[in-house]
């Protein structure tokens, strides 16, 4: 592996033109990478979803070179209809399209970055992979007091002409004062055995919005790892959405910092699986500053031999006092086989505080059922009826009702 | 004779039978084979004690200490300490209550500890006249009576060891972590208690009545056995200060519960914290595990920690008997520099089973209070359920509560319910007790023991109020 990982690298740096000093640090991403490898269940933050051994059994011969020379073609049949909206276009990690059509273009700028990497105190190979690998990181800069009329629709999309790779992709987002970002990920895949990485970190000043939706529906073979980090200025909202459930094996993260007063974070996620996948949610919340405030609802539908993970953090600052922290994460079990592990994790440094978390996992319940069957519902339908109304509630959080709405019609829930 | 003449022939026995000859011996510092040879030898152990002891040595070079938990410690050399000294001659101990310090000595009287009792807690010499004539020899009189066996371990290994060599190690195995392996090859004493089948124990076991029970050592080893159908309830500890030379205390504790038996286990633990600025103070790393064997079994941990630098415990237990149950209530309190790294394991494997999980933590000060956990369902443990709760408060803003519990669920049939909250003590409940005439201290004390109430209820009568009294000493200082 590490010497594909040289050899790869090698040829990477060939193709990119990018100063020496930024081939330097990519290098040092590599060296660090190099020594500390995929990471693995010994780690604390990985105990329940082992990327080293996932790679090991159902990808085996991981490549890490990909030739960007060439376009891809768009298949225009993966765009979403009936929303109007600006789109940013990855095919095989390589940006195709970058098109805010609907929008005020002097109010949003877009830089191309490399080499500005950023740098988290936080430990993480699959970030270091990220950096040495990644060959464009694009910032996007929405200016003060700008809202984006139409939501911003990143598609990630993989063809038939990678197997086995990894594809590492990163953007930089910072919302000036008073600015507002509705932020779509969508993933379609045509391809199996891809180890997709990426990487986004947004900076959010004072009193701006941002809502993350990402939407991972489509059933595919591959390994996906999502980092979000987030930087929160005073006033400042960020709202993150996952679904879950179309990968073999997805973990996201969210790295939230609140940093200004009176910011608040929302993570909700919905976890939907079936036959033999595994996903995990890892949220870290760090309360920084007084009068803060996070919300996070998790919750699981879990089919045969599927298995999800939540894990959440609430940090709380010595100085954060009057922060609001809730956690809560659910799951229904459906099969003998499928599994649920969580870990919601309180460390609190403050006093006056007001944090709790809250985590119940089980099978439906048994006396819903019959009620239901005894309106003249079959099993079937009231088991249906039941999951509706259980992911309904985590969906109903999401603000925008437009996307609220496109939302269920994507996991097909009933009002 | 009648049997009280025999018990007291039998307790100058066990008091001054072996302890004579080995005054003043100490095992060389240090921890290797010899060592373990020579403490098993002094303690004339049978062979298959020292291999015990040995495997568990040998398992134990290739351990690395622990390094996750949160209370980080200074290094221990453990080349650098005695593994075995004999107990304190009677002429080093003080001879009367006088010598103690006169702190010691104002916390006795604020617990209501009888004066009787301040003495042997210190190891005040009591002359044997004064000493046979106890409540501990009536209390062992009756035990013998229904067959209990309730001992020290050397003397079980010595007289019972078809019972040690059958369920020793079997719950906390040799091959476990770092401290109890440590424990599994030097622990030097402990308690021993059988329960024979069907029988309901009259009384509250407690190390209180085990003469000798102030020195067996750093490194103590428990053994508990219920049989079938029987019922014990064990009381280890005291709500007393208790100073110890020693700052590392290792202890082992197993518990066995066959079908349809019941143990329950309660522990109030007041070691030396060290000082205000943390100096000093007993590293207390145990190793307490339940194993509910047989069907319908139950066992119940209670505990009261209030003191040691640093406790880091997990008393846990494995339902491995169908329909059985495990249940676990626990109050920390960390005040000044004291760390706290504790909670339970419950490990749902037979069908039924059912778990229960009160944590209440409060720190103040510059401590720091972890609660971590785990409840995990196999796959085979159908229909069974867990609830859990953990409350924390906090009091001031130097120190820390944190709550790590671990879920999993491999079971469709399963529930888990996990609560978890934070939060101080409000002004209105404190002004609302000054304004009926409390001071500051006894109200933080009437709320606390009010927070705490779920888990007192669940001590022994006797303990439960000096452990109420003891609540509201540890936090003295911590308000205003």
């Amino acid at each position: 592996m590490n010497q594909q990982l040289q050899l790869d690298f090698d040829k990477m740096i060939k193709t990119l033109k990018i100063p020496e000093k930024e081939i330097q640090l990519k290098k040092s991403f590599l060296k660090k990478f190099i020594e500390n490898g995929f990471p693995n269940r010994k780690q604390e933050d990985w105990k329940f979803l082992d990327i080293s051994q996932i790679i090991k059994k159902n990808i085996s011969e991981l490549t890490f070179f990909n030739d960007y020379s060439l376009p891809n073609k768009i298949d225009p049949s993966i765009f979403i209809d009936g929303l109007e909206h600006n789109k940013i276009i990855f095919i095989n990690g390589r940006i195709e399209k970058i098109d805010f059509s609907y929008e005020d273009q002097s109010q949003i700028e877009i830089n191309d970055e490399i080499g500005k990497n950023i740098k988290f105190d936080y430990e993480n190979s699959l970030i270091d992979l990220n950096n040495a690998f990644t060959n464009k990181v694009y910032k996007i800069l929405i200016k003060k007091n700008y809202s984006l009329k139409k939501p911003l629709i990143i598609y990630h999309s993989t063809n038939n002409k990678i197997k086995s790779k990894n594809v590492n992709l990163s953007l930089n987002f910072e919302l000036e004062e008073n600015s507002c970002l509705r932020l779509i990920d969508y993933f379609s895949d045509n391809t199996d055995k891809n180890f997709v990485n990426i990487l986004y970190n947004f900076n959010l000043k004072k009193y701006s919005i941002l809502k993350n939706y990402k939407l991972d529906k489509f059933r595919n073979n591959n390994l996906k790892y999502s980092f979000n980090n987030i930087e929160q200025d005073d006033n400042s909202i960020s709202e993150t959405f996952i679904l879950s459930a179309g990968s073999d094996y997805f973990k996201n993260e969210v790295n939230c910092n609140l940093n200004g007063e009176y910011s608040s974070a929302f993570i909700n996620g919905v976890f939907s699986l079936k036959e033999n996948q595994q996903h995990e949610i890892r949220s870290t919340i760090n309360h920084l500053v007084e009068n803060t405030k996070s919300y996070q609802l998790i919750k699981s539908v879990l089919g045969k031999n599927s298995k999800s993970a939540y894990q959440g953090r609430i940090f709380v600052d010595s100085k954060a006092q009057k922060t609001d922290g809730y956690q809560l994460s659910k799951a229904i079990l459906l099969d003998e086989t499928s599994e649920f592990n969580a870990k919601p994790e309180l460390e609190i440094y403050a006093d006056d505080v007001k944090c709790s978390h809250g985590s119940a996992s089980g099978s439906l319940n048994e006396n819903s059922i019959f009620y239901l069957m005894s309106r003249g519902l079959n099993y079937q339908q009231s088991k249906e009826l039941l999951i509706n109304g259980f992911l309904l509630d985590v969906v109903e959080k999401i603000t925008d009702s437009e996307i609220r709405n496109l939302v269920k019609n994507i996991i097909g829930l009933k009002e | 004779m009648d049997t009280r003449e025999k018990d007291i022939e039998k307790l100058k026995d066990y008091k001054y039978g072996f302890t004579t000859d080995i005054e003043n011996i100490k095992a060389p510092k240090g921890l290797n084979e010899d060592v373990i040879k020579f403490i098993s030898n002094i303690k004339k152990e049978p062979q298959w004690m020292l291999d015990f002891r040995l495997k568990a040595y040998e398992r134990l070079k290739l351990l690395k200490e622990p390094n996750w938990q949160k209370p980080k410690y200074p290094k221990i050399d453990y080349q650098d300490l005695y593994y075995y000294s004999a107990p304190k001659s009677m002429k080093d101990k003080p001879k009367s209550l006088d010598e103690l310090d006169p702190k010691l000595l104002e916390t006795y009287k604020k617990l209501g500890i009888p004066l009787q009792e301040q003495a042997r807690l210190n190891g005040i010499a009591v002359d044997a006249v004064f000493d046979s004539v106890s409540v501990a020899t009536t209390f062992k009189g009756e035990l013998t009576k229904h067959g209990i066996i309730f001992c020290s371990m050397s003397e079980a290994i010595q007289k019972h060891p078809e019972l040690v060599k059958k369920y020793l190690g079997t719950v906390i195995p040799v091959t476990d972590h770092f401290f109890a392996t440590l424990n599994s090859a030097v622990f030097t004493d402990g308690s021993f208690v059988y329960i024979p089948k069907g029988v309901k124990c009259p009384m509250e076991l407690s190390t209180y009545f085990r003469i000798n029970a102030s020195q067996t050592g750093q490194f103590e080893r428990t053994l508990i056995i219920a049989d079938e159908g029987s019922y014990v309830s064990y009381l280890e500890g005291c709500t007393a200060p208790m100073r110890d030379e020693n700052q590392l205390h290792a202890a082992n504790v197993e518990l066995i519960a066959l079908d349809d038996a019941e143990i329950k286990y309660s522990t109030v633990q007041n070691w030396y914290p060290g000082d205000e600025n943390g100096k000093g103070g007993i590293y207390n790393f145990v190793t307490k595990r339940g194993l509910c064997k047989g069907k319908n079994s139950k066992i119940s941990w209670t505990q009261v920690e209030t003191g040691s630098a640093i406790t880091w415990k997990y008393p846990s237990c494995i339902l491995k008997g169908d329909n059985s149950i495990g249940e676990f209530y626990s109050i920390a309190i960390t005040n000044n520099h004291q760390k706290a790294d504790t909670g339970t394991k419950m490990i749902h494997l037979g069908k039924n089973t059912k778990s229960k999980i009160i944590s209440k933590g409060i720190s103040a000060g510059f401590s720091d209070m972890t609660y971590r956990g785990l409840v995990d369902i196999n796959s085979k443990a159908k229909n069974s359920s867990n609830y859990t709760q953990c409350d924390s408060l906090l009091m001031g803003n130097k120190c820390g509560a944190h709550t790590v519990p671990y879920i999993k669920n491999k079971n469709f049939d399963s529930n888990i319910a996990h609560e978890a909250t934070t939060s101080k003590i409000s002004e209105e409940q404190l002004h609302y007790c000054q304004q009926r005439g409390l001071n500051p201290e006894e109200a933080v004390g009437l709320i606390v023991n009010g927070f705490c109430k779920e888990v007192l209820q669940q001590l022994p009568m006797e303990f439960a109020v000096e452990a109420q009294k003891l609540v509201g000493i540890s936090l003295e200082g911590s308000v205003g």
